[in-house]
């Protein structure tokens, strides 16, 4: 007999009767909570973990991603394909694509990485990326030290619930709170570890 | 039943022979430790304390938590088998691995036939309790550990003394000498003149695997839940550690526990919030990865992991401890954790859900394993604060009655039985020892002297209620 099937003639033999419990779904699920008010409580948490949150009109967001890198000091930038090219005007930046693929000594010396996102969740701080259009795959967010990440009002979910009733879960996700951090040393949160320590999120509504 | 290995890594004794009271005595003299251990889990304790507060529905999560694992379990053939197809459709592979050698082996397989011999792992429970980086290095294969914690455990040739934050018994100065010392034979040095701060060894940590990172090709992980109908794997982390292994290396082979399915990615609405509040005390963990198969071009390889847990399934009080999802919040609330830290328990899983996990998982064939049910005052804090409402005392209670008992205890609770069985037995002895009260020692003779070392022997009244109430009839007379 296979490991596979003398797994599975256990499992059957242990739970054999046991008792078959209903789900109870008492919690506050999808639509549960308000819409109202996701910005500011968005941009509140999202700076409890000390990233840089600004909230400008859609129609100024070429100008800040500008401000942004000037200020960061960021002279090479990766793009994903896919991104609004109409927001990419800074002058004196070099925008880097990801096609043909960089290779991760490549990411490692870029300046920082601009994307959008798939969703958002209010009550946690928290952006979605799917490697969708303008958000690129894994490793573009992951591997240079600075995140600027653009989300659009309308993608703001006020919970947890809501975010996955949005997603594709066959996409590969990556769920961003922050910027990269530890508790591992006496329990005190450092941030900065291996993924971007800045990270800057652009409200635009 | 076959005994199952539930791997210690790092030189520790590992012998079973000494129970979890000497080696509680061992670490209470280590005022260090204590101190560590204090500061370390009342920090954990109010941040976690402030983030559940904050959502009204906890009880509400908490029971749906619970009741979809216990519901995943009751239908856990079927399950897995649906995850096997999904995740076979994805293009991923999938193995079977009856306990911890045959997933050594299968893993070892899958590195050497990518013909590396250095592999770079995520933080994962599964992967210490098979004692997976020792068998790859029988087999001529490095693992490096890149959690911050678990590399502070591995450069110190150390174990592990918690779930979520395994170096929690070391604090920033000895976590300094560690780095400083045993950076250089494990790869890039540590900065000279490194500060103990914390934000200073945290970059240390980043220099150090930067370059591993950006170069290795096979990558070993665990996951915290695999989703039944999509076939979807979730990693949640901190460091960013996770995400470099999942998506840089060209393999990647994940060790899963069979316990850890949920049936829908509807029900990660539950999970996601349960447990960042649970662990780390955030609202959300700062990188959680999802992905579905072969992802981005990766091989991808999930070996899906009994060792033990098909025999806890079994047993029909014990089988919750099977909903874990090792967050660890039993630990930083449990007052014999907090004094005798990780170590004591002698098993991956320390706390109170080692206590009930390490026994069913190895059988109770050791003194420590037969003394861990022990390591509990019963006080329920652990019970109270898991999100997937774990009665860890009552299993405790369950596992104590299963263990075999000293001779002394046998034989007087035997006595006791045969005395209260007949009324009539029961007040002879009563007279009796009224009639030899004078005699009665203030401390027990023999074994019997371990239970009056922290109790006081209760006096010997001169008659019983009984007796006094037929004499005077009630106080009547």
């Amino acid at each position: 007999m296979s490991s596979r099937e003398r797994i599975l003639a256990r499992v059957r033999a242990a739970v054999a009767g046991a008792p078959d419990p209903e789900i109870p779904r008492g919690y506050r699920g999808p639509g549960a909570l308000p819409a109202d008010g996701v910005v500011d409580l968005f941009a509140e948490r999202v700076r409890d973990y000390r990233a840089v949150v600004r909230v400008l009109p859609e129609s100024e967001a070429a100008e800040q991603v500008a401000r942004s890198l000037a200020e960061r000091r960021a002279g090479r930038v990766v793009v994903p394909g896919g991104f609004p090219r109409a927001l990419l005007t800074a002058p004196d930046v070099q925008w880097v694509t990801d096609d043909p693929p960089l290779t991760a000594a490549a990411l490692d010396a870029v300046d920082g990485v601009v994307t959008t996102c798939a969703v958002a969740v209010a009550e946690t701080g928290t952006i979605v990326l799917d490697a969708g259009p303008g958000q690129g795959r894994r490793a573009l967010t992951l591997v240079p030290d600075y995140h600027l990440c653009l989300v659009r009002a309308g993608q703001i979910a006020p919970g947890v619930p809501d975010a996955l009733a949005r997603l594709d879960p066959v996409r590969p996700q990556t769920w961003i709170s922050g910027p990269s951090a530890t508790s591992d040393i006496e329990l005190n949160r450092v941030e900065g570890v291996h993924g971007p320590r800045t990270l800057e999120v652009l409200i635009l509504t | 039943m076959s005994r199952t290995f539930l791997g210690m890594p790092g030189a520790a004794p590992r012998s079973g022979d000494e129970g979890f009271p000497e080696r509680a005595a061992r670490a209470l003299r280590d005022s260090q430790l204590r101190f560590n251990l204090r500061k370390a889990t009342r920090t954990i304790r109010a941040r976690r304390a402030g983030v559940v507060a904050e959502l009204p529905d906890w009880a509400e999560l908490r029971r749906a938590g619970k009741e979809i694992k216990d519901h995943t379990l009751r239908h856990l053939d079927t399950y897995l088998i649906q995850l096997e197809e999904a995740v076979t459709k994805a293009g991923g592979h999938v193995h079977w691995a009856a306990d911890a050698a045959e997933a050594n082996r299968i893993v070892a397989g899958i590195v050497k036939a990518t013909g590396e011999t250095e592999v770079v792992k995520v933080k994962s429970m599964a992967t210490q309790e098979i004692g997976l980086n020792e068998a790859l290095l029988a087999e001529g294969v490095t693992a490096y550990e890149t959690d911050l914690a678990e590399l502070i455990v591995q450069l110190g040739d150390d174990w592990p003394s918690h779930i979520l934050v395994p170096a929690i018994h070391r604090n920033r100065s000895e976590i300094r000498e560690i780095f400083t010392r045993r950076m250089a034979e494990w790869g890039r040095p540590a900065p000279e003149d490194l500060p103990d701060d914390p934000p200073a060894l945290a970059e240390a940590a980043r220099l150090h695997l930067r370059e591993r990172f950006l170069s290795t090709k096979v990558a070993i992980s665990g996951a915290n839940f695999a989703v039944a109908e999509t076939g979807t794997l979730v990693v949640l982390e901190s460091e960013g550690n996770g995400r470099m292994c999942l998506t840089l290396p060209e393999t990647l082979i994940t060790v899963l526990g069979i316990e850890k399915l949920v049936p829908t990615w509807r029900d990660l609405e539950v999970f996601l919030q349960l447990l960042p509040r649970s662990s780390t005390g955030e609202r959300m963990n700062p990188y959680t990865s999802t992905w579905t198969g072969a992802t981005e071009g990766q091989e991808f390889h999930l070996v899906l992991l009994d060792n033990g847990r098909t025999g806890v399934l079994a047993d029909e009080v014990g089988r919750q401890a099977l909903r874990c999802i090792r967050c660890s919040a039993c630990l930083n609330v449990c007052p014999v954790y907090e004094r005798v830290g990780g170590h004591a328990y002698g098993s991956v899983y320390p706390g109170p859900i080692g206590a009930i996990l390490t026994p069913q998982l190895r059988g109770m064939g050791s003194e420590l394993d037969r003394s861990l049910p022990y390591a509990s005052s019963l006080c329920g804090a652990c019970y109270e604060v898991c999100p997937v409402a774990i009665d860890i005392p009552s299993v405790l209670v369950e596992l104590r009655a299963k263990g075999r008992h000293h001779l002394a205890e046998r034989t007087g609770m035997a006595a006791a039985g045969w005395v209260l069985e007949r009324s009539g037995r029961l007040a002879r002895m009563q007279r009796l020892g009224g009639r030899l009260r004078k005699l009665a020692p203030g401390r027990l003779p023999g074994p019997l002297g371990g239970w009056t070392d922290t109790r006081d022997l209760p006096p010997i009244p001169e008659e019983s209620f009984r007796d006094w109430w037929n004499r005077t009839d009630g106080g009547r007379r």
